[in-house]
């Protein structure tokens, strides 16, 4: 092979006077970089991958992982990645799929925004002592109310009000199927999401039996495959959300191949075991705005509009005018997916060069919503690399009404974005359906972990409120007054509506 | 048997839809519904054991996520009766419009005559749940597109021009299409393969052949006599080749 082979991606070492041999490596690692020879720890460092479960459980800290020991020339057009995606496909001549989000070092936009602080002329909120508002409710809100006063003062209220989803925090689990992660993966969320009160997503995987339980804290989805989707499935869900797009891969369809259909993975998709689950780009029923609002309502009709029904799109050039299309539409939240958000694979080309950054989507979304006097009629939710409570605090202030972390969330069980879920082995029983993997993750541990990360986001969200001065998360929505841009461009503060730092 | 009729004019397709609902929480078996003028999503998520007898013309989505009803419609549905339907039937005494039987995992549509673009489109079956879909006249093009399982059976008893549309079964990886008569090359789609029945084919699809004749109360003898073009995937993952892992 004229190519020959390539520098390898990690080096892997071990510390012969650290090990004991104690093999829990061997055991651990499902890449099958260690073995076990004459007593003796052998590693076949191309396994790697760098999710670290071999140092995770080493008791010696007698593992090193080193990135790249041996690169190419560095050379600013022709990376490493560069280079050895042109090696792939010169071999293969194929779309090169891979895992996880976005690659590429694409300035991110929460790290050039600065949240604000009352210093003396506004007194802070101190939330230790003081009631502050996280509570969040997701779904139209009527324009105005008509109410009645009876003689006595009573007031009745004479509005319909349509259903909302009641959020204690607005941080939600977005939506990652079973097929995709493991049925212990998302038990661990859907236990911590009912423990908070808040939700999470299902995914396009259909409800697996032992999440009915956790069913009204789950909003299932309707995705072009239509995998799962039967009466009882959308009548179980306290939401139903249409998937259109997904930031990873936006404009284009999602196939899990046959290898991960295994028998529980058929029952809730109900479809063959071992055959490709093909979910085509577009819904076969949706060509056109008006008909997404068919679909919507129809969903809707299915339910007896008891259920709130969200819109999913991936954020791309023109999501404010499709946002705008979908708030006329009988939805009641549209969901914007940004560019930086996770998947188990996609299309490389897709993941690193199609959409756009959620931050500046969303504050078109509100920006438009708001001109066209429509905002009431849908709550926005973000979703899309979201890391940490300081972006869940700048995107409600660019006109959020809630999040969706998935990523966060996964990190919280013990992934390592290594960004190889597509292989299906994941050590850490997430990405992954092999019962002996999947073991690892025990959904008691796994949702204390998630509940804690959750509420950890939810105190700080509460003590930035606090400091700004703000005693409820209404008050912080669309509140563009207290971010500063620090070294943005200016047609990009003007997209975000913001000032810079010292205006 | 407990008998329901509902007058659907001038009526909005939700009030329709609970009148239906009540009668049959309140035990109807057969309900009767008059003057459909083109309303949307009729019986849409409707479970039970009913037979709806609909006179007019249906609008989009009839019968959509709905599980165990039977629907006679006297008149033409619109685009997607049988969408994402999962049990019972739909029996259509006229034509259809665009994505008949959209995902549909289960039970029976019959359409009559004719039906328009990506009928039978991404239908799929699992375990004992297999969809049919009959047409008695013909499809437009793109007939069980992205088709994942189930079978489509068309009889052509129309004059039709099957040979002129493209992209029957385009992307199919599961179930099967059967056309009666023979069918160009150049109409089907990427991914497919076409064989003429075999004799245990058309053996197979002659209780649907039977159910239809009775349906629409025509002679199922020359059906059960004619030749038939099968269209099938040429691999169950059409995708499987196309990529590699970074």
């Amino acid at each position: 092979m004229s190519i020959g082979t390539v520098p390898m991606k990690f080096r892997v070492s071990i510390d012969s006077e650290q090990c004991m041999a104690c093999a829990r490596c061997v055991e651990n690692c499902s890449y099958g970089v260690f073995r076990m020879e004459n007593g003796v720890i052998r590693v076949n460092p191309r396994h790697c991958v760098a999710c670290h479960r071999c140092l995770a459980m080493c008791p010696r800290d007698a593992i090193s992982i080193e990135e790249r020991p041996v690169d190419y020339r560095t050379h600013p057009l022709w990376t490493t990645e560069v280079k050895e995606a042109i090696f792939n496909q010169a071999r293969t001549g194929k779309i090169i799929v891979a895992g996880m989000g976005n690659a590429l070092p694409y300035p991110v936009i929460f790290d050039r925004l600065v949240l604000d602080a009352c210093q003396v002329t506004n007194p802070s909120i101190d939330p230790l002592r003081e009631p502050m508002e996280l509570r969040t409710y997701l779904g139209k809100k009527p324009s105005q109310l008509d109410i009645r006063t009876s003689k006595d003062g009573d007031v009745e209220l004479l509005s319909t009000l349509v259903p909302n989803l009641k959020l204690d925090t607005p941080i939600m689990i977005g939506h990652m199927s079973y097929g995709a992660i493991s049925l212990n993966a998302q038990t661990s969320l859907a236990k911590a999401v009912n423990e908070i009160g808040t939700f999470m997503g299902t995914g396009e995987g259909g409800l697996h039996e032992s999440l009915y339980p956790y069913q009204s804290h789950m909003i299932v989805q309707v995705a072009s495959g239509r995998f799962g989707v039967d009466i009882n499935y959308l009548e179980r869900g306290a939401a139903i959300e249409i998937k259109i797009g997904q930031g990873a891969k936006p404009g284009i369809g999602g196939h899990l191949p046959g290898e991960k259909v295994n028998q529980e993975v058929s029952v809730t998709r109900m479809i063959p075991e071992g055959s490709d689950a093909i979910s085509p780009a577009p819904h076969h029923d949706i060509y056109s705005i008006e008909d997404l609002k068919q679909l919507v309502r129809s969903l809707k009709e299915a339910t007896e509009w008891k259920k709130p029904v969200f819109v999913k799109i991936a954020a791309v050039h023109n999501s404010a005018a499709i946002a705008a299309g979908i708030a006329r539409s009988s939805a009641d939240a549209i969901v914007i997916d940004g560019f930086r958000g996770g998947t188990g694979a996609a299309p490389r080309v897709f993941r690193d060069h199609v959409g756009i950054p959620v931050e500046a989507a969303i504050a078109s979304v509100d920006a438009k919503l708001r001109q066209q006097g429509i905002r009431n009629e849908v709550s926005v939710i973000a979703s899309g690399g979201i890391r940490e409570s300081a972006d869940v605090a700048k995107i409600i202030a660019l006109g959020a009404d809630a999040v969706y972390i998935g990523t966060a969330a996964l990190i919280a069980l013990g992934c390592r974005v290594c960004g190889t879920c597509n292989r299906g082995v994941c050590a850490w029983g997430i990405a992954t359906q092999r019962p002996d993997l999947v073991s690892r993750l025990d959904p008691e541990v796994g949702s204390k972990q998630v509940v804690n990360l959750i509420h950890g986001w939810t105190d700080e969200l509460a003590e930035l409120m606090g400091a700004a001065g703000i005693n409820s998360i209404e008050s912080l929505r669309g509140n563009r007054d207290r971010l500063r841009s620090y070294m943005l461009d200016e047609a990009l503060m003007t997209v975000l509506d913001v000032k810079s730092v010292g205006a | 048997m407990n008998k329901v009729e509902i007058d659907a004019r001038e009526l909005h397709y939700t009030p329709l839809n609970q009148q239906i609902r009540k009668a049959v929480s309140e035990g109807a078996n057969e309900i009767t519904v008059r003057n459909i003028m083109g309303q949307r999503f009729i019986a849409d998520g409707l479970k039970g054991n009913v037979s709806l007898i609909l006179h007019g013309v249906a609008g989009g989505d009839l019968g959509m996520f709905m599980s165990g009803p039977d629907i006679t419609l006297y008149g033409n549905a619109d685009h997607a009766p049988g969408n994402t339907m999962d049990a019972g039937s739909i029996v259509i005494h006229g034509s259809a419009g665009d994505a008949v039987a959209h995902s549909m995992r289960g039970g029976k549509v019959f359409v009559r005559d004719s039906i328009g673009y990506r009928g039978g489109i991404h239908m799929k079956q699992y375990l004992d749940k297999r969809p049919v879909l009959v047409l008695g006249g013909s499809a437009s093009s793109f007939l069980g597109e992205y088709m994942a399982g189930g079978l489509i059976l068309v009889l052509r008893r129309l004059p039709d021009s099957m040979n002129t549309e493209r992209g029957i079964g385009s992307g199919i990886h599961g179930g099967e299409i059967i056309i009666r008569g023979k069918i160009n090359d150049d109409c089907l789609g990427v991914g497919t393969k076409k064989n003429p029945c075999t004799k245990e084919e058309i053996t197979r699809i002659s209780p649907f052949i039977l159910e239809f004749a009775e349906k629409f109360g025509i002679d199922p003898a020359p059906f059960l006599k004619s030749e038939y073009t099968r269209v099938s995937p040429a691999s169950a993952r059409p995708f499987a080749n196309k990529y590699t892992w970074e």
